[in-house]
């Protein structure tokens, strides 16, 4: 059962390198001429064609990327010639401590708020944390993010601009992180806030809790035996889902705040039209994304009888 | 911190005016607008009127602007004065006119968007959930894939490819929230398909045109114009993102996200003023925000 | 001691909210149940009566709320007491078994679990105490396997049984009260046989009071000492239950007996080419058979009702005739000319002659079409009206079903009421002038009144323009009302077939026998018959 669902992970995986590989054979004409635009000369495009391995067959160029990029080796920037792995692994460490950071603060935050928006339904706490919440879904990222350089940077509480270097401390880290990280965090935590809000409100209506308060139950005991084994499928893919969409938001926290990751990496090399570095960093976020969502799958997978108990 | 007190000034008369209209529709109105009326909460109210004004100024934008929108008309980053209420930006163009013809472009072209996004998916989705087999499943199948990629890498991926020209853009977004749009136009069809009302029809010998025309679209409205609202929200969001980012609208044409990335240094000296582009982002996706939960709300209320 | 009143309800009065608005929904209901006695509580839907059963436990689901009245429980005002003391007596004193086992079961424990949250919680007894004891209950509810059966998730278990564990739960703490809301409405009657008798002998044995909540009489005949009838949150009457079948009081009492005292007369059986022929179908979902070589034949003016239990191959009989569903082999003759087997190979002449009217009313019209649009397009389509012919033509079929077209022409499903859009569903198929009608269970969602007229106008239609019908029902009194020829099926086959006289007279197939036999009579002393009869023939 779990094991299926690794394997379909898997295959979508696949046919996701194989979407990223094939967008760039959507390009009506020759990349080479493209990238290096109308007045270039014939031979500085077959230079390039060469160097890009256009000559061989579209399967062929995807097997060597494929089996490269699965080796470590995303080949080398059409920008400046640097091996893609290099510009990579450092930015990767700093974007992943950046979402890690912002899912602590997000995640406990949000189930919280999320269940006593349900639990005091109707009350004015919940109504003005779902206005609040949907207010905060609605503004851009880099509002949000001025917002907060405005009231807290300004003032010199916190830095405005994210250096990091091989010698900075963790604690520093977390302190110069902290803006970025709370940008993130509020995007995301209305999100999840909402969407655990509206899964227990859903799982409270159900007439097993109605049948648990029947037998006498106390409102605590209800909630931790009766609703929340029922309730962490959903949650769990809550927070998957807000994971992954974490990935999304952190392009452009990234370049709000200067802070050296993937995403201004990325950005920065579409400005470039860096084909080489764009594909490789897409698939590193792509891969990402689906392996979220798989861990989500199994979770609640393993979470479920009725799928771990066949009749 | 005065200017913090402004806007919730103005958000407080934006409250008590929509609260005005409310009343006067409650009182005015008859039938089913009044009904409407009747269970709109204070946040509904304050969206709609919000995206009238919206409307209206980027209808009116030609009349209502001070300064051409591509015009150098001051110095660098002059500040607020009577002449540029909202002082110039990096090159000396007026800010306020250029918020005005703001409004035209980036919502403008963030409908466009979604409205492509929205007839393609939603086509496709009802088609798919209609005939079922092969199509539907290679069709689902495909969606499936494009969405295991997160929507925003895979616009930039796109753009690499395509190139950042408006026209590149709205397509490139469009065909990524299309596939959104036809998850959700076929969920809701296959609900509406195997309804019995739907089985009788195919028994009387209808054709699909008739079926999607007469049976599906219909009972299908209420949750496909909610999800018109969320997806605008999401398209608008993503294009003032990517603007933000230099790889959508650039100027000189006048664009919110540009504009926000255009004068951002100005933030570090502690001026608003590359803030009211973002606030006027914010505030539109709130507002129709407020209209689709309203909306989304009436819906699941009249179930239970 | 027996006279010892145990629950007393005194004008009580419930309020439901609907949007900011709260109306009455129970008006003043008086209630005494003394130690022992079992009450049945009947009524149509929407009559109150699980509110009125919930409110005995002091407790009102979320957008209701006791407005007035009192509740004593032995004693004690449910309404003034303290929530904590509401808590101690729910699941210890009182306990509630609910309609549906299978979504009151919660699905991420297993069965015993749930057995024994209730006594080790109330602290009625130790849980290796309370396990035994599950064991013992799930024995005497005659549960399969009771040893192991708690040891189960709810949905390794079938409904029938969930229903016996979940008797068994309530018997948990042997409580003096238990509420049964509708507990066997969701089975078949075969299994609704079993579930009655169990819950019957437990409450015997234990001489737990009991109320019991139905809208079938015949079913709480069988458990009950007295019964109490609602009309919409109001009493109509109250009797011994004896009393109460012998010489019911009320009007409304008494139309409650209706529908089984309308009989059509049986009409010989059909001569002559028969419209429709179903010849030795056999159809498949997949891999799976899940009709086999099933025959028969319905003639012009003749009802043939095709009875059986959930998935014994009923419905997918007629998804064959319609074409939804081409049959594997065999083939459908309409007229003596062979079908195409698929619905698109049909011409619309074909499609015209067979209608089909649904079970749900409310799913099988469309919401947004207003009836002159829904009954107008079959005429519009199959007969070319149009323009004034169409309009004088939809008020004629308006006529016919016993609306009003002056008023409801231009209505859209939504304003009318279960009967009315069931009629809509008649005149519909009557638009398109067929000579064969499907009805999928038409009657079965609706009350029993409303069934009566239903079953009327099909009578007088088929009397007027000659149809035939399929009648597809598990109701074996509707059965009895309406048929000409009956053919019963059981997973699949054809297991009996002939007219209805024959039918319900002896001798028949011991599957017919035991359908026959387990439909609930008005007659207090059916059950304990048929049960004493049962366990003769078994030996």
């Amino acid at each position: 059962m779990i094991l299926t669902r690794i394997a379909i992970g898997i295959g979508l995986l696949f046919i996701v390198s194989v979407v990223i590989f094939g967008a760039t054979e959507l390009l009506p004409g020759d990349l080479a001429t493209q990238l290096l635009g109308q007045s270039a000369t014939p031979e500085t495009v077959a230079a390039l064609r060469e160097q890009l391995g256009l000559n061989d067959p579209a399967a062929m160029r995807y097997w060597n990327w494929l089996t490269g990029a699965l080796s470590g080796d995303f080949g080398v920037s059409l920008a400046n010639n640097r091996p893609i792995s290099e510009l990579i692994s450092a930015r990767l460490g700093n974007t992943l401590f950046l979402a890690l950071y912002a899912a602590a603060l997000a995640v406990p935050i949000s189930l919280i708020l999320g269940v006593l928006a349900a639990l005091w339904r109707n009350t004015v706490f919940d109504r003005v944390a779902n206005a609040g919440a949907l207010s905060a879904i609605s503004f851009p990222e880099f509002f949000v993010a001025y917002i907060l350089i405005l009231w807290l940077a300004q003032t010199g509480l916190f830095p405005s601009m994210v250096r990091i270097n091989p010698t900075t401390t963790f604690v520093d880290r977390i302190y110069m992180s902290f803006l970025p990280a709370l940008t993130l965090t509020l995007v995301v935590t209305a999100h999840m806030m909402r969407m655990t809000r509206a899964a227990i409100i859903n799982l409270m209506a159900s007439p097993y809790i109605e049948m648990a308060r029947l037998k006498g139950m106390s409102p605590l005991r209800i909630v931790l035996r009766h609703a929340l084994p029922n309730a962490l499928a959903p949650i769990i893919n809550v927070i998957a889902l807000n994971l992954a969409y974490l990935i999304t938001g952190v392009v452009v926290v990234e370049v709000v705040f200067v802070y050296p990751g993937l995403g201004q990496l990325m950005v920065d090399s579409v400005s470039n039209r860096d084909i080489a570095v764009v594909q490789a960093v897409a698939l590193i976020f792509a891969a990402a994304y689906v392996a979220l969502n798989l861990l989500a799958d199994v979770l609640s997978t393993i979470t479920n009888p009725r799928l771990m108990h066949r009749r | 911190m005065s200017f913090f007190l402004w806007v919730v000034l103005g958000l407080a008369v934006l409250f008590a005016v929509a609260a005005g209209l409310r009343a006067v529709a409650r009182t005015t109105l008859t039938g089913s607008a009044r009904t409407l009326a009747n269970d709109m909460p204070l946040t509904a109210a304050f969206g709609i009127l919000v995206i009238l004004i919206y409307a209206f100024v980027a209808i009116a934008t030609p009349v209502l602007a001070p300064f051409p929108e591509r015009e150098i008309v001051g110095t660098q980053f002059e500040a607020w004065s009577a002449e540029h209420p909202l002082g110039t930006d990096r090159i000396g163009r007026d800010m306020l006119s250029r918020l005005i013809y703001g409004a035209r472009n980036t919502v403008g072209i963030a409908f466009a968007t979604t409205a492509l996004a929205f007839i393609v998916g939603s086509v496709l989705g009802i088609w798919a959930a209609l005939t079922g087999g092969w199509v539907d499943q290679i069709l689902s199948r495909f969606v499936d894939a494009l969405m295991a990629i997160p929507a925003l890498i895979f616009s930039l991926l796109l753009l690499t490819i395509f190139g950042t020209s408006i026209t590149a853009l709205i397509l490139v977004i469009a065909s990524v929230d299309a596939t959104r749009v036809y998850r959700l136009a076929r969920a809701v069809a296959q609900g509406i398909v195997v309804m019995d009302y739907v089985e009788a029809a195919q028994l009387r010998g209808e054709r699909s045109w008739y079926l999607i025309r007469r049976e599906i679209l219909p009972n299908a409205m209420a949750p496909l114009v909610a999800e018109f609202g969320l997806r605008f929200c999401f398209v608008f969001l993503a294009i003032s993102s990517l603007s933000f980012l230099g790889l959508g609208i650039k100027p000189p044409t006048a664009d919110w996200g540009s504009m926000v990335r255009d004068n951002a240094t100005l933030i570090t000296f502690g001026d608003v003023t590359p803030l009211l582009p973002a606030g006027c982002i914010a505030l539109l996706t709130v507002a129709v925000n407020f209209v689709v939960d309203w909306q989304l709300y009436r819906a699941s209320g009249l179930k239970e | 001691m027996d006279n010892e009143v145990l629950l007393k309800i005194e004008g009580l009065r419930i309020e439901g909210r609907s949007g900011d608005e709260w109306s009455e929904i129970v008006k003043g209901v008086d209630l005494t149940l003394r130690k022992g006695e079992v009450l049945g509580l009947i009524g149509e839907s929407g009559a109150g009566k699980s509110t009125v059963g919930l409110a005995a436990m002091g407790f009102a689901r979320d957008g209701c709320r006791i407005s007035g009245g009192t509740i004593e429980f032995d004693g004690i005002d449910l309404r003034v007491t303290p929530e904590a003391t509401r808590r101690d007596l729910r699941g210890k004193r009182i306990a509630y078994v609910a309609q549906s086992a299978a979504a009151s079961f919660n699905p991420a424990h297993k069965l015993i679990d749930q057995y024994c949250e209730a006594p080790v919680m109330h602290g009625v007894m130790p849980r290796d105490q309370a396990e035994r004891d599950a064991i013992d209950l799930y024995r005497r509810m005659q549960l399969p396997d009771p040893e192991e059966i708690g040891f189960r998730y709810p949905h390794q278990v079938s409904g029938g049984q969930l229903q016996r564990a979940m008797t068994a739960m309530a018997m948990a703490c042997r409580p003096d009260l238990i509420i049964f809301d509708e507990p066997t409405t969701a089975l078949d009657v075969t299994t609704q046989i079993e579930v009655l008798a169990a819950i019957r002998d437990v409450v015997r044995q234990f001489d737990t009071a009991a109320i019991y909540i139905t809208h079938d009489l015949a079913v709480v005949a069988q458990a009950a000492d007295r019964i109490k009838v609602l009309l919409r949150g109001e009493e109509v009457e109250t009797a011994e239950t004896y009393k109460m079948l012998e010489a019911p009081k009320e009007d409304y009492t008494k139309s409650l007996w209706a529908v089984r005292s309308f009989t059509r007369e049986e009409q010989p059986p059909g001569e002559g080419t028969p419209v429709v022929s179903v010849r030795n179908v056999t159809a498949a979902y997949g891999m799976v058979n899940v009709l086999e070589d099933v025959s028969f034949d319905i003639h012009a003016g003749r009802t043939v009702a095709v009875v059986g239990e959930s998935g014994s191959g009923k419905s997918t009989t007629a998804r064959v005739i319609t074409g939804l569903l081409p049959p594997k082999s065999g083939e459908v003759l309409f007229d003596g000319e062979p079908l195409p087997p698929a619905l698109k190979g049909r011409s619309r002449e074909q499609l015209r002659q067979c209608q089909m009217i649904y079970q749900m009313a409310d799913t099988a019209l469309n919401p947004k079409l207003t009836l002159r649009q829904l009954i107008g397009r079959p005429a519009q389509m199959y007969l070319g009206l149009d323009g004034t012919a169409l309009e004088d033509r939809v008020r004629e079929l308006l006529d016919l079903i016993e609306l009003d077209p002056a008023v409801y022409i231009d209505r859209l499903p939504g304003e009318l009421s279960g009967g009315q859009k069931q009629r809509i569903g008649i005149a519909r198929a009557l638009a398109a002038e067929p000579k064969l009608i499907i009805c999928d269970e038409v009657t079965s969602a609706l009350d029993q009144i409303v069934q009566e007229g239903i079953l009327k106008l099909l009578n007088k239609l088929q009397e007027d323009f000659g149809l035939a019908y399929m009648f597809i029902t598990h109701d074996l009194a509707t059965v009895r009302a309406i048929a000409d020829e009956v053919v019963v099926m059981q997973q699949g086959r054809v297991i009996e077939k002939g007219t209805k006289s024959e039918m319900f007279a002896p001798p028949h197939e011991p599957y017919t026998d035991l359908l026959l036999s387990s439909v609930p009579e008005m007659d207090p002393d059916w059950l304990t018959c048929l049960l004493e009869k049962r366990a003769a023939a078994g030996g």
